[in-house]
């Protein structure tokens, strides 16, 4: 009984400027979404492909493993020695010191903030710790370099030495002689700098634990602490995780911090006083005096380092595979 | 049918008999003999706003005792200070005391964990960890200390909860892979496992279906052997089948005060409460006329 009104073949046809809207919308996100693979795309091939004489020059395994870095200062040809395992070294010995101290801090900061902390108190904290995160990684090296590592840090790890360095063993880690920029001190700053990550992220996780198992296990006669240990905690793990590798990422990319804490020596060594190199501090501190031969050489180590990142990440995801599965846990 | 030669009155067979239930009606003592609770002029706040108001009854030893009454007439509240949960809501305040067996719950000296332990609850909605049905049982007695013949415990507990034979197979399945009210039967075992002296249950069936309802009726009438149980519940019906006495509570809105505020009515044993109630509010409510 329908007819066409007038100007459209059916009355079912869609009609204004709506229905060129949906098609529009697609197009942008998949164009969006493309967008972010063309330019991880770009970037991953035009960096390796600098890269790759590098490699070849020295090793792909050589560049890895060997702990002899000299730059050349040729134009044309390749003539220094580039083994970045000193700076990959430092990268992850500072990372580690810095997930070590923020790890557990960021846990208490996030159990405080949502499980202890007075009502009205809840908000500005969790407010200040984020705000940490708005400081410039620049302000945080120099405050650290100036007033930090001098004022705080330096006696402790003098007193540290002091007292463990006679150790046998364990001596080793903490060798002196003591200065202010040594993997430590790069560290300590860098753990400040990646908790406001860790606990926002941690924070988020650990609200979501149902109510009902927290009630059940304070119902059981647990206490405070056996509650955040046996059911918060276990139940946030996955999350937790997750949001250390964040943190972990930031800490093996943080160039500027570290630069002027890690002490830039181009070595490595055992002792956290020992003041060494990282990989992205490296790049920073080196390239503007480089020659082209070494500029390449620079973005090999960043080849290296996206290389870690991702063994990094996968290995974390890894862990929480394995863990989640031994727990039985469906809550993934 | 029923001997004469035995000289039992012939009417008592007429009388109602509980379904699986140990002990007749008819035999809940008029006076109670020994309370597991004495609360006194009890009242709790939320940021200053009473919830509930000069409560004072006695809860019997080795009874199930129901709370009922209409929508936000304080039972849940009522229920959650007899084993200080109501302290995990930082805005709650009290007044009045609280004996259990004699000692305050409220004094300085008392840690409420010790008091969860020996007072145990089950929630409205089944709540198991998301842990093995095993390690569900087994949460209470290790977070205690006890490490050793846990299997043990956690078969006892799973008997005793009548689920047993449903799980004896699946210990190590997650808590939430089963049915609803076999989760719940397996939130009771938790309870259990612990050895509590009370149980204190908040509508532990409003989430369940009709049978598995009965099978937690039933389980209740079997724990009353061992337990003094306290439920609160919306369902009349399950308030005259299981309980031996019964407390009506109702919202009090011409208060001297003008706030709406829970206070308690009614305190009877269940036969007399849901036959011949003696406050007109009782009735009403019972008969279906408000809540």
């Amino acid at each position: 009984m329908t007819s066409a009104p007038p100007g459209r073949a059916s009355a079912l046809q869609a009609t204004g400027a709506g229905r060129y809207a949906d098609p529009l919308f697609k197009w942008a996100a998949i164009t969006a979404g493309v967008s972010v693979l063309a330019v991880l795309g770009l970037m991953i091939g035009s960096t390796t492909a600098d890269a790759w004489p590098v490699f070849q020059y020295q090793g792909f395994v050589d560049f890895f493993v060997n702990d002899e870095w000299r730059a050349g200062f040729s134009r044309t040809d390749f003539t220094g020695e580039y083994g970045a395992f000193s700076f990959i070294f430092g990268t992850l010995v500072v990372a580690l010191i810095a997930i070590v101290l923020a790890l557990p801090l960021a846990l208490a900061v996030s159990l405080y903030i949502t499980r202890l902390a007075p009502r009205r108190m809840k908000g500005p904290l969790a407010y200040t710790v984020e705000l940490l995160a708005a400081v410039p990684s620049v302000v945080y090296g120099l405050w650290g370099l100036l007033y930090f590592v001098p004022t705080f840090l330096r006696p402790v790890m003098e007193l540290l030495s002091a007292a463990l360095a006679p150790v046998p063993l364990l001596g080793t880690f903490f060798a002196g002689p003591v200065y202010s920029t040594n993997y430590l001190a790069a560290g300590t700053v860098l753990a400040i700098m990646i908790l406001p990550i860790i606990t926002a992220i941690s924070r988020e996780v650990i609200a979501q634990v149902p109510p009902e198992q927290v009630q059940a296990a304070y119902g059981l006669g647990a206490t405070d602490w056996e509650v955040m240990r046996k059911i918060i905690l276990r139940r946030s793990f996955p999350g937790v995780v997750g949001a250390t590798m964040l943190g972990l990422g930031r800490a093996l990319g943080e160039t500027i911090a570290v630069a002027m804490l890690i002490g830039g020596s181009q070595r490595w060594g055992l002792s956290l006083f020992f003041g060494g190199d990282a990989m992205a501090a490296h790049i920073a501190n080196t390239f503007q005096d480089a020659a082209p031969e070494t500029v390449q050489a620079l973005i090999a180590i960043g080849v290296g380092l996206f290389i870690i990142t991702v063994i990094v990440n996968v290995l974390a995801r890894l862990l929480v595979w394995r863990i989640g599965r031994v727990a039985g846990d469906a809550a993934l | 049918m029923y001997s004469t030669t035995t000289g039992t009155h012939p009417g008592i067979e007429l009388r109602h008999s509980p379904v699986g239930g140990e002990t007749p009606r008819s035999e809940v003592p008029e006076q109670i003999q020994s309370a597991v609770f004495e609360i006194e002029q009890f009242g709790v706040s939320y940021a200053g706003t009473p919830a509930i108001a000069d409560i004072s009854l006695r809860i019997p030893a080795g009874e199930i005792t129901a709370l009922i009454g209409p929508s936000g007439c304080g039972k849940s509240t009522l229920l959650r200070s007899l084993n200080r949960m109501n302290d995990l809501i930082a805005v709650a305040t009290h007044t009045g005391t609280i004996r259990y067996r004699g000692l305050d719950l409220h004094a300085a000296d008392v840690d409420p964990a010790e008091v969860r332990r020996r007072i145990g609850m089950v929630f409205q909605k089944p709540n198991p960890f998301a842990q093995s049905i095993y390690d569900n049982v087994a949460f209470g007695p290790r977070l205690h200390g006890r490490s050793k013949g846990l299997d043990d415990v956690v078969e006892r507990a799973l008997r005793r909860a009548a689920l047993w034979d449903e799980v004896k197979d699946k210990l190590r399945e997650p808590g939430h892979a089963i049915s609803g009210g076999q989760q719940q039967r397996l939130c009771i075992a938790r309870a259990i496992a612990m050895e509590p002296d009370v149980i204190l249950m908040d509508e532990p069936c409003s989430a369940l279906d009709p049978i598995a309802t009965l099978k937690i009726e039933d389980l209740m009438r079997q724990l009353r052997e061992d337990y003094s149980i306290v439920i609160v519940t919306h369902n009349m019906q399950q308030a005259a089948r299981v309980s031996d006495r019964t407390a009506f509570l109702t919202v009090d809105m011409e208060a001297a005060d003008g706030q709406r505020c829970g206070r308690l009515v009614e305190f009877e044993r269940t036969e007399k409460l849901f036959t011949q109630a003696s406050d007109e509010r009782t009735e009403a409510y019972i008969t279906g006329r408000f809540g």
